[in-house]
């Protein structure tokens, strides 16, 4: 007989994430909201690693992974089985992988599964870098943030692009649902996935995870920093339907400085002025591009 | 002939991550608890039982100690102390 | 029934005969016709079945692997550039034994693009782990692809198969086919009933990390698995042709080899161009015979073996070649005839360069008289240069 945890949930202990992991923490609200008749197709990626050592796993529903950038075409695969097995209506699919598995090697995949309509929730759980392979910087790691493949350095401030408004391009796909979620407000992930699921049709769901381990960070803060960037207008909590923007959680703008200064990864911008500058304005960019600011 | 490509649903419980602990853990004071189920709903590992106020508790089994039960819990009825301690 | 049709929809005919539930498609010459055809059986309800348009061949080969560990019957077509696109996810497929099904329109592959038929695509892809089996004209096909689904279905292999038809020449091609009727393939071919899939009702996690512990012991079970096909394949063939009359699903085959003292190794259409100068070499007299490979992943060995003693003098045929070295199906021949055959390796057709009755004769001639590992067939010396130059 398991152990009540193990049995009340969907996505159990024993996996090897970092303690204080954000994705792990969201991967089982994910896998909890969706409940038993859903089936997943996951990328490759920390959570498919730690979860599913050979020979254990940590999942307690039907899933599969094969590859990085593929799992929206899987799960389209998935869907038009379940179509014709007269499944679709009594099942869910949750298609999910990380920053990269998303914004950038499987960007095409997910395109496709959205163009062409497919009754799949996808969702990416932005840890803002390839973690997996050791924090390497991908399409979705912010401005100036330090990691392996943009490093600090004489000539460099860190990564200097934006992240990619995976959100926004998923929108512009005018599915249904194309919204972001932080782990800063667990009960909203939830809350949006149960929405999301109650919707027939392609949506994606973009879940903020901070890294402990990449970001620098306090793991006992994980929660406490997704909420931070949230409040700087670093990470806006949006949601689109059919491609407009119906929802936007407002702030009270914190500085960026706030966020910042508790992750290992920006902490070289602390002591430069303009680099700052740079930051903060980023943040003032979203606030006014989706207008957070309450009136 | 095959081999192992597939494994039955939470399998992963056979892992007894507990043994990650090297200096904290969580100690449930379950004094003010108010039964939120805050620390149960974030905790990474999922390893939080409990359904009514002041009986809530980490198994210690697969807790690793990161502390975010603590810091969520509203009424601080949670405490981190050193992973050594009774 | 017999039928004068195109190879295309004769392929296509027999792939919805075997019923998939899930056939993805995505453009690619000069397979296209196979997966047009298919999607207008879809389209007027003659299959019942979801024809997806992905946007690459990848995703298409993604939403198979997905359909397939979902618990339906697959099927998908490419060929080239595709196949090579595909490469990770077929390699995926066989690792994760799940029995897709897929036609190769065999086509050449870039740099230079190119889209007319050799067979490197398909063989570049040997290592992958699926059962690969070529044509030499459309009945093959048919037969193949019918077959294919039961071999590779088989609870105890649970392989993906790829059945190799000459881009062009056998796709585009118009040749009579005997045609089965549904009930026959629904006789022989039962719904399809995997031992493992996604269930809501039985959850299981496929796709495991498999670290040093574990990753050895299943490739040793997909090579032992694809060698049990040797065992298998012969077994259905003989089933398929009680039922049909026909002999189309075999290991190899030989043509006129008994008394033969040079036998040519070939594998597709080209077998048939071969076969008719033979018929032409022996009214001369010379002893002329062919060893046509059917199934070229598994490897038959002792099968080839048993016919490469009869002759002395063994030519093989490359519509293919591992650059810097020689042809894939030359180094697997050679390796098994006996040291004191004269054994030669000749590379013809790639890119289309066609194949005439000349070009066989001269490979007959130069096997017999001399013994080279990478003869080039038919090059034309005009374009070879010393230096780069634009045209």
């Amino acid at each position: 007989m398991a152990r009540e945890h193990i049995e009340e949930n969907l996505y159990v202990s024993g996996h090897t994430a970092c303690a204080g992991c954000g994705q792990s923490m969201a991967v089982r609200i994910v896998m909890n909201a969706a409940g038993k008749n859903t089936m997943v197709a996951n990328s490759t990626g920390c959570l498919e690693v730690f979860s599913t050592k050979a020979p254990e796993t940590a999942f307690g529903l039907p899933w599969v992974h094969s590859l990085f950038e593929n799992s929206a075409a899987v799960a389209s695969g998935i869907e038009l089985a379940l179509k014709q097995q007269g499944k679709l209506d009594s099942t869910k699919i949750i298609a999910q992988a990380g920053d990269g598995g998303t914004g950038d090697i499987g960007l095409q995949a997910i395109s496709g599964m959205l163009e062409r309509g497919h009754d799949i929730l996808y969702v990416c759980y932005d840890n803002e870098a390839y973690m997996n392979t050791g924090i390497q910087r991908s399409g979705s790691t912010p401005f100036y943030a330090n990691t392996t493949t943009s490093p600090v350095g004489k000539r460099s401030v860190g990564n200097p692009t934006i992240k990619k408004p995976m959100v926004e391009i998923c929108a512009a796909h005018h599915i249904p649902y194309s919204a972001t979620a932080s782990v800063g407000n667990p009960k909203d992930i939830e809350k949006k996935v149960k929405k999301a699921l109650s919707i027939r049709g392609p949506k994606y769901l973009q879940i903020h995870v901070p890294c402990p381990l990449g970001w620098r960070s306090d793991p006992s803060k994980t929660i406490e920093i997704a909420k931070i960037a949230v409040q700087t207008g670093l990470y806006p909590i949006v949601e689109y339907e059919y491609g407009k923007l119906a929802n936007v959680q407002k702030i009270t703008p914190k500085p960026v400085e706030e966020y910042l200064k508790v992750q290992g990864r920006f902490s070289h911008i602390l002591k430069n002025k303009e680099a700052l500058e740079a930051v903060q304005k980023v943040a003032n960019q979203n606030i006014a591009y989706y207008n957070l600011v309450s009136q | 002939m095959f081999s192992v490509l597939a494994s039955k649903g939470k399998t992963s419980q056979a892992n007894k991550t507990g043994s990650w602990r090297s200096t904290l853990k969580p100690k449930y004071l379950q004094k003010n608890c108010i039964a939120c189920n805050l620390c149960k709903f974030v905790c990474p590992e999922g390893c939080i039982e409990g359904k009514e106020k002041n009986k809530y508790s980490a198994d210690l089994d697969y807790c690793k100690g990161c502390g975010v039960c603590a810091y969520i819990c509203p009424k601080k009825d949670i405490e981190m102390v050193p992973n050594d301690k009774e | 029934m017999k039928k004068f049709i195109e190879g295309s929809w004769a392929m296509a005919d027999a792939a919805k005969m075997c019923r998939p539930q899930v056939v993805a498609a995505y453009p690619i010459t000069p397979q296209t016709h196979i997966v047009e055809h298919l999607a207008e059986f879809v389209a007027n309800g003659e299959l019942k079945a979801e024809s997806v348009n992905v946007e690459s061949e990848h995703s298409a080969a993604s939403a198979v692997l997905g359909a397939q560990i979902a618990g339906v019957r697959t099927f998908t077509c490419t060929s080239s550039q595709g196949l090579l696109l595909m490469g990770e996810v077929v390699f995926c497929i066989a690792g994760m034994r799940l029995p897709v099904m897929m036609i190769c329109a065999n086509r050449a592959i870039s740099a230079p693009i190119n889209i007319w038929n050799d067979q490197q695509d398909s063989i570049s892809l040997r290592d992958a782990g699926w059962i690969q089996v070529y044509a030499e004209n459309n009945q093959e096909a048919v037969d193949l692809v019918i077959a294919g689904y039961k071999i590779g279905e088989n609870a105890k292999i649970m392989l993906p198969i790829m059945v190799c038809v000459d881009g062009f020449i056998l796709t585009h091609g118009m040749e009579t086919v005997d045609m089965p009727d549904q009930e026959l393939v629904d006789k022989f071919l039962p719904p399809y009933d995997p031992p493992y899939k996604l269930d809501v009702n039985n959850p299981i996690s496929f796709g495991l990390l498999g670290d040093p512990t574990v990753y050895l012991e299943n490739r040793y079970a997909l090579h032992k698995t694809l060698e049990e096909v040797l065992t298998l394949l012969p077994k259905v063939g003989a089933e398929y042709k009680q039922l049909t009359g026909r002999d189309s699903v075999k290991l190899v085959e030989e043509y006129k080899t008994a008394d033969a003292d040079t036998i040519l190794v070939a594998m597709g259409s080209v077998c048939g161009s071969i076969k008719d100068v033979i018929d032409m070499e022996r009214q001369k007299g010379n002893k002329v015979g062919l060893l046509k490979i059917v199934c070229y992943r598994p490897f038959p060995k002792e099968a080839i073996k048993k016919v490469l003693d009869k002759a002395q003098y063994i030519g093989i045929v490359d519509k293919d070649i591992s650059l810097g070295a020689e042809g894939a199906l030359y180094t697997e021949i050679k390796a098994l005839a006996d040291s004191n055959k004269k054994v030669s390796g000749f590379v013809a057709g790639l890119g289309g360069r066609d194949i005439t009755v000349k070009s066989i004769q001269t490979i007959i001639e130069s096997t017999k008289k001399e013994v080279n590992r990478c003869k080039f067939i038919d090059l034309k010396q005009e374009l070879l240069w010393d230096e780069f130059k634009v045209a």
